[in-house]
């Protein structure tokens, strides 16, 4: 099911009620999402992504704009008529039921011709456990279950009615760090399996890098990029996007562009034909730098952090907002203290207008 | 460890001193009167060791007047003042105008004292030569012979006392039950919308299992108030409660210590203790019922 956002925009009254102000949480907001993939909206908190994911379940009325689900328009149908199967951040499972009875609620509900007996309810109700792999808990109450095994029951619940679409809200953010790695995998499996278009809410980059077909990154309520995780990564539209995205973070320098050259203090580090004289900020990725002798960026040497496979240069520019990290082969050991040079990769340096952030590209 | 321990006795003894002076020992010497046979207060003497004072009290017609009130008062209010604070702030929770005016009204006769509030009932409720009370003339409008409802007939009066007990309990069973309201998770009633779950289904399914322990405070609390009830037939009635035929329990362990025919500590204490055995065993068969259906 494909799902199509048309200016969608939301408004919420200001808190404050002396003041008339509105929040704009969700701010002319179009795109579409293909059928059948993944795809994550991130963003910090606050940028309007719970409110987009609510959106489309219903459980929220746009202020203006249109939502389609494939041909239909479902911008004033409730959420129970939208065939929307949702994931709450902390499951909102039903404590007093078990398992079992948790996931065969929504299908208690159908009515009519859609009314399905009892058998039919625990057989789907176990079709949804056995996807999700939690046949052996369904004689479990929620609060003798671990964090993955509710989460697990929680997504059997919403896809147990066989929704035209998943949704999902921070669905890691209760996890801890190892069955993070594990859950998103399964994620992912379920959705390959099933071939539901989902889309998932995160503030969390690497989340929605690793799993996502196409990600959404949001600020303010206005999509800064719609791609491919990669293709966000590699060609970031603005300095927020480049600075959000990636673990470790981009490095930042202020410098300026002089007759076709990049400069960071007096160092000529890239040729940049072409570009318009001026002041920029500079993203560099901790993978675009090289150590070498002649490099044209001068740094000082601050220290070393091993990480097995690769390891990071921490050291010292007074033109980059934070301390410089590069991160380089484990193997390459052969640095010196002191003051140390990099030559740069071009393909991993991005330039932003001073003014507002906005890229620079190359032409 | 040896001295710790004596210290915590030390820190313990206050509260132990006082619980056993003002708790434990009434407790024990209420049992000790009820079953001294023909105890005498002023020589402070007995005849013997027995049950005569629960026989005589078991066949006192008045106690098993009180005993009839009492019983009929708490399986009418206690259900009923339930339900209909449940519904109350069920309807409190779900509008959003007028929500604060509504609570503080519900709320004033918790902060009214109870012999005001008694006042108010003999004047809309009582019949005197001069005229038959708000309430009489109400029915009259509606082609009502009109009945006295405090010196009348025994439904009657039974009527106005339960109808007393449930508006001086409402306020406090309000106050808890939209609390409990309020501290369901939102999330649970959108994960029913999502699911496309009726709003009766809702109450019934999700609301009352999640506020369930809170309804079962209630119930233990309003069986045990309502057992003890004995001021608010005063405030209706006056405290010759025998002759209006309206007197409980607690009403009768009164008249037995110091009412007109008083002054037999024993039979009050044997009534005393008759009262104490109901209610554990009522309490009882409340936490075996919770065991089934309050969900904590």
């Amino acid at each position: 099911m494909k799902i199509v956002l048309e200016h969608l925009t939301k408004k919420f009254p200001s808190r404050n009620k002396k003041s008339r102000g509105e929040v704009i949480a969700v701010n002319d907001f179009t795109f579409e999402i293909p059928d059948g993939k993944l795809v994550g909206l991130l963003g910090p908190s606050g940028c309007g992504k719970s409110t987009t994911l609510n959106l489309i379940s219903g459980l929220l009325a746009p202020t203006e704009g249109k939502i389609f689900f494939g041909g239909d328009e479902v911008t004033k149908l409730p959420p129970e008529n939208r065939g929307v199967g949702l994931v709450f951040q902390n499951y909102a499972l039903y404590p007093h039921l078990t398992v079992l009875k948790n996931i065969m609620f929504p299908l208690e509900n159908l009515r009519g011709a859609a009314k399905l007996s009892k058998e039919e309810m625990t057989k789907r109700a176990f079709e949804a456990a056995k996807l999700v792999q939690i046949e052996e808990l369904m004689d479990r109450k929620p609060k003798e279950l671990s964090g993955g095994q509710q989460q697990r029951v929680a997504i059997a619940r919403a896809l147990v009615k066989m929704p035209r679409v998943l949704l999902l809200d921070e669905p890691l953010s209760n996890l801890d760090a190892r069955l993070r790695l594990q859950t998103r995998e399964e994620i992912r499996r379920i959705q390959h399996q099933t071939q539901i278009t989902t889309v998932f809410v995160t503030h969390d980059q690497d989340e929605a890098m690793s799993i996502s077909d196409l990600i959404v990154v949001m600020r303010d309520g206005l999509i800064q990029q719609i791609g491919a995780p990669q293709e966000v990564y590699d060609n970031p539209v603005n300095l927020f996007v480049a600075k959000f995205l990636g673990t470790p973070p981009i490095n930042v320098f202020s410098g300026r562009v002089e007759k076709g050259m990049l400069f960071i203090g007096q160092d000529a580090v890239l040729a940049v034909p072409g570009v318009p004289e001026g002041k920029v900020n500079i993203g560099i990725r901790p993978e675009g730098f090289i150590p070498r002798e002649d490099g044209p960026l001068t740094c000082s040497f601050l220290r070393l952090e091993v990480m097995g496979r690769d390891m990071s240069i921490i050291s010292e520019n007074k033109y980059c907002e934070s301390s410089v990290r590069a991160i380089i082969n484990a193997e390459k050991m052969d640095f010196h203290t002191g003051i140390i040079h990099f030559a740069l990769k071009p393909q991993k340096v991005f330039l932003f207008r001073e003014e507002d952030g906005a890229r620079i590209f190359l032409p | 460890m040896e001295k710790q321990n004596k210290k915590a006795w030390l820190y313990l003894l206050p509260a132990f001193l006082f619980l056993a002076v003002f708790m434990i020992y009434p407790l024990i010497d209420v049992l000790v009167y009820s079953v001294e046979e023909g105890y005498n207060s002023a020589s402070q003497t007995f005849f013997g060791v027995g049950g005569y004072n629960y026989s005589y009290v078991l066949h006192d017609p008045y106690f098993l007047q009180a005993l009839k009130n009492t019983f009929l008062l708490v399986i009418i209010t206690v259900p009923l003042s339930t339900a209909l604070a449940l519904l109350i702030s069920v309807g409190l929770s779900s509008i959003r105008a007028l929500r604060d005016l509504l609570q503080t009204i519900y709320f004033l006769p918790y902060v009214t004292n109870t012999l005001a509030v008694g006042l108010v009932f003999m004047i809309l409720f009582k019949k005197t030569a001069y005229s038959d009370g708000l309430i009489n003339l109400l029915l009259h409008w509606f082609g009502s012979p009109s009945i006295d409802f405090i010196e009348g007939p025994y439904w009657a009066k039974m009527f106005v006392l339960c109808f007393y007990t449930i508006w001086v309990v409402l306020p406090f069973k309000i106050l808890i039950l939209t609390s409990a309201l309020a501290s369901v998770n939102q999330d649970y009633y959108n994960a029913a919308r999502v699911d496309g779950t009726r709003r009766g289904r809702i109450f019934w399914r999700i609301t009352l299992p999640m506020i369930s322990p809170m309804i079962f405070y209630l119930v233990i609390t309003g069986f045990i108030g309502a057992f003890k009830a004995y001021n608010d037939a005063v405030a209706l009635f006056g405290t010759n409660l025998n002759a209006a035929g309206m007197n409980t329990i607690v009403g009768y362990v009164y008249d037995m210590l110091y009412g007109d025919s008083g002054g037999y500590p024993s039979y009050a204490s044997a009534a005393a203790i008759l009262l104490f055995v109901i209610v554990l065993t009522i309490t009882c068969i409340n936490l075996l019922v919770s065991k089934k259906h309050v969900h904590y």
